[in-house]
């Protein structure tokens, strides 16, 4: 335990001594304490900005009804003693407020953002190495009319697109959510700059030369070389699905094909709810899964809001 | 590389190049389509087929046919030429709507943008050296959905539930976020809150990536910190910060989750309140004239107008750059 303690402390000096060296600056050019004070200060003023909402969801998520408007805002109601139980009052109404179809509506959600994220990936990454790595007629018009539908109005087309699975019977299906969810221009943006900086040619000279197939060469070589960049091509997907309430709103009508997003909604709008409780609880719980995700891929998402700022 | 996989396959005898290359052209040119094609097709389908049909589609309206005074007929589709985009053009409600929005877009942008801007600047500045927290803390929000962000701020301007209503009631502040001329200034700080985090982290990803030396170059000439951040972060950011304000811009013309959250809680906001409001209703036929052709109508002249001001905002910024 102390041997512990003081390894972490060393580290945590060589990193704060790296930090520095970073950092080094001359005595003209470090800031005053004063700004360094306002600065932390706006900082910290940003911070709470951002997080107190959430902060009050979570202890809006243990209240009922009455503590709801006549306990104080920012604590929790009850003592801690009893927040088990009254986080477990609220949960049991949430699922009875749902009808039980809570977890079948996160289940959706996973399965529309699972879906439709890894098979956007995938197709978005072939796309991305072929117009990186292959001259073909019509290449630069592809890119052109791909790019250029980066900046359309995506809501826009969720109406046509309604229109078409409505002729084709398809609304009121999971694929209605999950098609239009699998097509990115922005994946297809990213996977191009991946394959461009990261896939050298001699490789794939190299693996020609050895016999190899195209399809082989992708699926064994070009796919691994890109598996960082398909991560966060994944995630922004995922996201942007599980975020996606337009087109679930139109698409589907029954109950038990709901994302969480639209479930959530539907309880919302009821005239006669009002358990705010349970229902921020349900928003806590929906949107977990997306937390998780994004602080188990940090330093993927981060490098892919990289490559579209320096590059874009 | 073409060049050495020829002279390569062609075993080095130059006269037969010529009919190799474009045999190997051919090979290329079908490959490249070949793992085009998946996305190419699915591209097609989400994409170019929707708006063929929404164009095709705007010109038809959907009527009821041998009913009687009473309607009740089968509907059916009557060309009607341009008579959608006319009621679209004329409708007063739609034309509030784009005002609405327009608002908003020059209200939240910039100040989303300069926020996020200010907040990646300052992370960035040689003061705070902890970045991590800060850099996630103000991510957060873009993790939570648009439809769950906007529940938890109707809450949250609830004067019956809501600490930050009740706090500044007991400071002798008075407010109802959902009266008429603050109802969308509510909406902007939804969107703000949901976005800023997400821009900020583009503009430290462009900030970070600048090459230190250009600092201390600076340095040297007797530039001081506030000179840097003009003079080199500035210019360096710019591009990313060109690209967030178009999407920016595309994005507030299509307002949508917001409003429609709101109006759970606030039945001042109407069934056009934002034109994509609008758009979704008609297609819905929850307003009249419903239907595919007039939603369609709406989508267009949406789509054209958002074109328009991020073509008219490219071009003002790249005047100002030049100059």
């Amino acid at each position: 335990m102390i041997a512990m303690s003081s390894q972490a402390r060393a580290r945590r000096k060589a990193e704060k001594l790296q930090a520095k060296a970073a950092n080094d600056l001359p005595r003209s050019m470090r800031p005053s304490p004063v700004v360094k004070v306002i600065t932390i200060v706006v900082l910290v003023a940003a911070l709470i900005y951002f997080l107190f909402p959430i902060y009050w969801a979570i202890v809006a998520s243990t209240k009922n009804p009455s503590q709801m408007t006549g306990s104080n805002g920012l604590w929790f109601a009850v003592g801690i003693d009893q927040l088990p139980d009254a986080i477990a009052t609220n949960y049991s109404k949430l699922l009875g407020w749902t009808r039980g179809q809570f977890w079948r509506w996160v289940l959706n959600s996973l399965i529309y953002s699972g879906v439709s994220a890894a098979v956007g990936t995938i197709v978005a990454v072939m796309a991305g190495y072929a117009t990186a790595k292959f001259n073909f007629r019509g290449k630069n018009a592809a890119i052109g009319v791909i790019m250029g539908c980066m900046l359309m109005p995506a809501a826009l087309l969720t109406i046509p697109q309604y229109s078409i699975f409505h002729a084709v019977h398809l609304t009121n299906t999971m694929l209605a959510v999950i098609i239009p969810c699998s097509v990115s221009p922005f994946g297809f943006f990213l996977g191009r700059v991946y394959a461009q900086s990261s896939v050298p040619n001699e490789l794939l000279e190299a693996a020609r030369i050895d016999g190899a197939g195209e399809a082989r060469i992708f699926f064994t070589i070009v796919l691994r070389i890109l598996a960082p960049a398909m991560v966060t091509i994944f995630l922004f997907l995922f996201v942007a699905t599980w975020n996606n309430f337009l087109l679930p709103l139109m698409m589907l009508s029954s109950d038990s094909l709901k994302p969480v997003t639209l479930g959530l909604y539907g309880m919302v709008s009821l005239a006669t709810f009002n358990d705010r409780g349970a229902l921020m609880m349900g928003a806590l719980l929906g949107v977990l899964p997306v937390i998780v995700l994004f602080l188990g891929l940090q330093r993927y998402w981060q490098a892919g809001l990289a490559a579209g700022a320096v590059k874009g | 590389m073409t060049a050495t996989t020829q002279s390569a396959k062609a075993g080095g005898a130059r006269r037969a190049a010529k009919p190799k290359r474009s045999n190997a052209a051919k090979r290329e040119n079908r490959t490249g389509w070949a793992f085009m094609a998946p996305f190419g097709i699915l591209f097609a389908l989400v994409f170019i087929l929707p708006i063929i049909w929404a164009v095709y589609s705007s010109f038809f309206r959907q009527v009821s046919e041998g009913g009687g005074a009473y309607g009740g007929g089968e509907l059916v589709n009557q060309f009607v030429g341009f008579e959608n985009f006319q009621y679209v053009l004329t409708s007063s409600n739609f034309w509030g709507g784009i005002g609405r929005v327009l608002i908003y877009t020059l209200i939240q942008v910039p100040i989303m943008i300069i926020a996020a801007l200010a907040l990646a600047m300052l992370i960035d500045s040689f003061v705070v050296k902890h970045i991590t927290g800060f850099r996630l803390g103000y991510f957060l929000p873009y993790a939570i959905p648009g439809v769950v962000a906007s529940i938890i701020w109707v809450y949250l301007y609830n004067g019956q539930i809501s600490p930050i209503v009740k706090g500044l009631a007991a400071l002798g502040i008075n407010v109802d976020f959902f009266a008429d001329n603050i109802v969308l200034a509510s909406m902007a700080n939804i969107t703000t809150w949901t976005f800023t985090g997400y821009n900020m982290l583009i503009f430290l990803a462009a900030l970070q990536a600048i090459p230190h030396e250009l600092y201390e170059a600076a340095r040297i000439d007797g530039a001081n910190g506030f000179q840097i951040a003009m003079k080199i972060k500035l210019p360096n950011v710019r591009s990313a910060a060109l690209l967030a304000m178009l999407l920016s811009i595309v994005g507030t013309i299509q307002l949508f989750n917001e409003p429609q959250i709101m109006q759970t809680a606030d039945p001042g906001i109407s069934k056009s309140y934002t034109p994509m409001m609008m758009a979704m209703n008609t297609s819905q036929g929850t307003l009249t004239p419903g239907g595919d052709g007039p939603a369609s109508a709406i989508a267009i002249v949406m789509a054209l107008i958002a074109g328009v001001l991020a073509m008219a905002y490219a071009l003002v910024e790249r005047k100002v750059n030049a100059e």
